[in-house]
């Protein structure tokens, strides 16, 4: 398992940089954006990969809810990371190609904005992971995630309907789109994933390490016959 | 069934009195949304036009605010009291109890927003452009979806450190559906320039989605603290 | 286009930001399990 990791670990260098080479050279130029609707190989890849990951956790979430599987428990917390990572990723992306082409930074765009929502909901999970110390935050966790799910269609309603009021400009450029380029989104596409996959792996090995190491040292203190109060202390101070 | 609509009205009953004698709750959401609605009035001083395009989302907002006071209170007398754990010991159904928090709350709210519609009215000149009779149905619906999300959140952040930001925190993400629905809802309604049919839509299937999430999911929550 | 490279590198800003938070993560944690063998070892 150990060796299969720096492998990988350069295949997906490879695949990232020959996926960076298409979107930046390869790909033809957009008619009417020109070169700076190329943010969209980076942009797109990173929102595809985040929706999957946080579609994960959700039936992570579930396992957890239904099994108390302490596996499934680790995998939602990591999903919900690097998830949190790759929306951000969308979430500055998003107004830099929209600056350029639109004159402003925001839209109440469909996509950016569920993006931002989804953002929004993710992190206040990460927060109640970090900051609940009752005992059974894993099962908080899940519940919460599973809150956020029944949430999103409802959001993307919201918006939806929020915009047809309120016409809104489109990033990301709606409409069919030329097969060389969809060729090149994909091939990035593939390369953030089996990068999201990396990270998910790494970020997985290090959690199964953090809770075996607390476990332990719990129990040390556990088996700690009484304090070290029972040792001399200099000033020889009575405990 | 009958156990938990009696056990409902029992718990419902017993703080509604504690809450007039003390009348601990009220009094802080009163104080706050007054201090909005002033500060407010302040910062924006609109047209009869303006104000009427802007008041849902300034109502709301104020609400919103009073009913996060009123929520981070909700289970502080079962926190001090060691009533969780005994409900947790009890063969009690616990959504009962979730159930009489959830109307305690909505009736606190509601009670504020009857205090503090006329001030807005009169500070802001509102007239109701569109069909007025729909909104009482926007307040009910969406004190609701704010009450029900919040009452849960409010038990989830009970062993958190910074309780009282948790609760915001968890809340409001959840809630920008609802809350676009009411911010718009009332601008339309007031506006009488787009039908507000679809937010009160979206509204009901909201409460119903996550009434039915919190009455299943509750019993978690409790067994947790 | 100026906007097309601040985009690109911000996004691997962020990658790097996280994984060097993992790596950060990772030395501190074997920074605790050196410290408890040493304990465990003067125990002994």
């Amino acid at each position: 398992m150990k060796r299969v990791f720096p492998i990988l670990a350069v295949l997906t260098g490879v695949l990232l940089s020959y996926a960076l080479y298409e979107a930046l050279i390869a790909a033809p130029t957009e008619q009417t954006m020109g070169d700076v609707q190329r943010i969209f190989y980076y942009h797109v890849p990173s929102a595809w990969t985040a929706f999957i990951l946080f579609f994960i956790n959700f039936f992570a979430s579930i396992v957890y809810l239904i099994w108390r599987n302490n596996k499934a428990d680790i995998v939602a917390l990591v999903t919900a990371e690097v998830g949190v990572v790759f929306c951000t990723v969308v979430l500055v992306t998003g107004p830099i190609w929209a600056r350029p082409v639109w004159g402003i930074w925001w839209t109440w765009d469909l996509r950016l904005t569920l993006t931002l929502v989804l953002w929004l909901i993710y992190v206040s999970y990460l927060v109640l992971r970090r900051f609940s110390s009752s005992g059974q935050t894993p099962l908080l966790a899940a519940v919460l995630a599973v809150f956020g799910a029944l949430d999103v269609p409802l959001v993307y309603f919201s918006i939806w309907f929020f915009r047809t009021q309120h016409p809104q400009p489109v990033i990301g450029g709606g409409g069919s789109i030329d097969p060389r380029m969809l060729h090149v989104l994909l091939i990035n596409w593939l390369a953030f994933s089996c990068f999201a996959a990396l990270v998910c792996w790494s970020r997985y090995r290090l959690e199964v390490l953090r809770r075996e190491v607390d476990e332990t040292l719990a129990l040390e203190a556990l088996l700690e016959p009484r304090s070290p109060q029972t040792r001399t202390s200099p000033t020889g101070s009575a405990g | 069934m009958s156990t938990v609509a009696s056990l409902t009205r029992a718990t419902l009953a017993k703080d509604l009195r504690l809450e007039w004698r003390s009348k601990d709750a009220i009094n802080s959401m009163l104080f706050f949304s007054l201090l909005v609605v002033v500060i407010f009035s302040f910062s924006f001083d609109p047209t009869a036009e303006e104000s009427r395009q802007i008041a849902g989302g300034l109502v709301w907002v104020a609400f919103l605010f009073a009913a996060v006071v009123a929520l981070n209170q909700t289970w502080a007398r079962e926190m001090r009291n060691q009533v969780l754990d005994a409900y947790r010991v009890s063969p009690a159904p616990p959504n009962a109890l979730f159930l009489a928090k959830c109307i305690g709350n909505f009736i606190f709210v509601t009670v504020l927003q009857a205090l503090m519609t006329p001030l807005f009215i009169v500070f802001y000149n509102l007239r109701a452009l569109g069909p007025a009779y729909q909104l009482p149905i926007v307040a009910v619906l969406g004190t609701w979806a704010l009450v029900v999300n919040g009452t849960f959140f409010a038990a989830m952040s009970l062993r958190t450190r910074s309780r009282e930001i948790m609760l915001p925190l968890l809340l409001f993400p959840i809630s920008i559906p609802a809350l676009l629905a009411m911010v718009e809802a009332t601008g339309a309604i007031l506006t009488g320039e787009f039908s507000a049919k679809f937010w009160i839509v979206l509204l009901a299937a909201y409460d119903l989605v996550f009434t039915i999430a919190s009455l299943f999911l509750f019993g978690f929550v409790l067994q947790a603290e | 286009m100026t906007y097309l490279y601040a985009a690109y590198i911000a996004t691997w800003v962020i990658h790097i930001a996280y994984l060097g938070s993992l790596l950060r993560r990772y030395t501190r944690l074997r920074n605790e399990i050196a410290e408890f063998k040493t304990r465990i070892d003067e125990k002994n």
